[in-house]
């Protein structure tokens, strides 16, 4: 087997370091040693892959998990999965979890003062197609607040979880909302450097997916790494 | 044209009620043909408590040493239904298990053969972004020829060896160990 071409690693800046010391449960959590920088092998060029099979083909829909609607405004959030070359990433798995529309999570550890919705569980799940594209129907999460510093609440966001072709390619994230007043406190958001990168994190709101008399669209495409054209000397 | 992958965030506390679906702790059903192992151990912080709100992916090859994807073109078998993926959570008490095969080796840098090894994704809430691991195997030779373990100082490289547990045939015992004196060694893939 002749050289492996590896996947591009992130343009400075455009990606958080571990240490971020304005969201306090990084310091206990991050590395203190250097990172070992290692080529990309078969081992990383490779990838767990997800058919068909996998998937619930109803899982796109957030609001039709249980008897009744959950409470809230329906959303459409869509978009593309694209490398860096802009080409699509077909048939690759996504999966998003979120807040309900008062701000509060379907999970144990979730304290906040705010109602549950019986009719609301907050996770999906679904492949891209062909061209890349993914599409759910959900409601808009609430902000919450938390416990990071005195008076911190979280802007409005989705998780977004992505495999792509390649272990190199995994990307986790959080997509959020234009306008979102609380965007510029919040730490999680501010963690990555370059300003520009940062923003790419807030949807669109997009009349072409917006349903009349249904549902607002948002549109949050994903770039994950693109591969190198050729193979990269060790 | 030319795009910049998205920025990374967090799986904060609450990831479990995405990711808890695709939930595997047995990644080699008895189907699949190799030495049966159990991985088990803890994820510590810089306070050497356990953290009890992480998770760990697994990639692997099978026990010939070939991957369940279509860049793998080695002429090797590959049993239909193994995958080669585990996701796998900790417990209030930072703890994990999983159930797999011991890989066999697949091909490295410079046409040389990598010792056996899993590929490890770390998330946790205060993560960013995910911590990129490996897992190799006790009392392979191989291991001393391995291009990614010659990488790491020779004082670290037990850190990302796992250790066997003489009470139990094929149990293994391997800690993320996330600050420290023993701080596990974590490599830079890109993301």
């Amino acid at each position: 087997m002749g050289q492996i071409a590896g996947y591009r690693r992130p343009y400075p800046g455009t990606q958080p370091d571990h240490l971020h010391l304005p969201y306090v449960s990084s310091i206990k959590r991050s590395p203190t040693r250097p990172l070992v920088r290692i080529p990309h092998t078969l081992t990383e060029v490779t990838g767990p892959q997800f058919g068909k099979e996998s998937v619930d083909s109803n899982a796109f829909d957030l609001t039709k998990q249980h008897a009744g609607e959950p409470l809230g405004e329906r959303i459409i959030v869509s978009g593309r999965v694209l490398d860096e070359n802009a080409r699509p990433v077909p048939h690759t798995l996504v999966e998003i979890w979120q807040a309900n529309s008062a701000g509060r999570y379907r999970h144990e550890v979730d304290q906040h003062n705010a109602p549950l919705d019986p009719n609301f569980t907050g996770c999906g799940h679904v492949l891209t197609d062909a061209n890349g594209h993914y599409r759910f129907v959900t409601i808009r999460p609430g902000e919450y607040p938390w416990r990071n510093h005195y008076n911190a609440w979280r802007a409005a966001h989705i998780h977004f979880s992505v495999f792509g072709p390649a272990f190199a390619t995994r990307l986790v994230t959080q997509m959020f909302f234009p306008g979102d007043p609380l965007i510029p406190f919040d730490p999680i958001f501010n963690c990555t450097a370059d300003e520009k990168a940062r923003n790419r994190l807030i949807s669109v709101f997009d009349w072409e997916t917006t349903i009349p008399l249904q549902a607002l669209g948002y549109r949050f495409d994903i770039i994950l790494s693109g591969r190198e054209a050729t193979p990269m000397e060790d | 044209m030319s795009l910049q992958t998205t920025t990374s965030q967090t799986v904060g506390p609450f990831f479990a009620i995405g990711l808890n679906r695709l939930k595997r702790v047995e990644i080699a059903g008895p189907e699949i043909s190799g030495e049966r192992i159990i991985i088990a151990g803890r994820v510590i912080d810089g306070d050497g408590k356990p953290v009890p709100d992480a998770m760990i992916e697994i990639w692997q090859a099978n026990s010939h040493g070939k991957y369940a994807h279509p860049e793998d073109e080695q002429k090797k078998p590959l049993e239909p239904g193994f995958q080669g993926y585990g996701r796998v959570p900790v417990d209030e008490s930072g703890r994990f298990c999983f159930a797999t095969i011991k890989p066999g080796s697949v091909p490295g840098p410079k046409g040389r053969p990598q010792a056996p090894h899993l590929a490890v994704s770390v998330f946790m809430r205060g993560l960013m972004k995910r911590l990129v691991t490996r897992i190799y195997f006790p009392d392979e030779p191989a291991n001393a020829e391995d291009f990614v373990l010659n990488l790491v100082e020779p004082e670290r490289r037990a850190t990302v060896i796992a250790q066997r547990n003489p009470k139990e045939i094929g149990a293994l015992e391997w800690n993320v160990v996330l600050q420290g004196l023993n701080e596990t060694v974590f490599f830079d893939i890109g993301l």
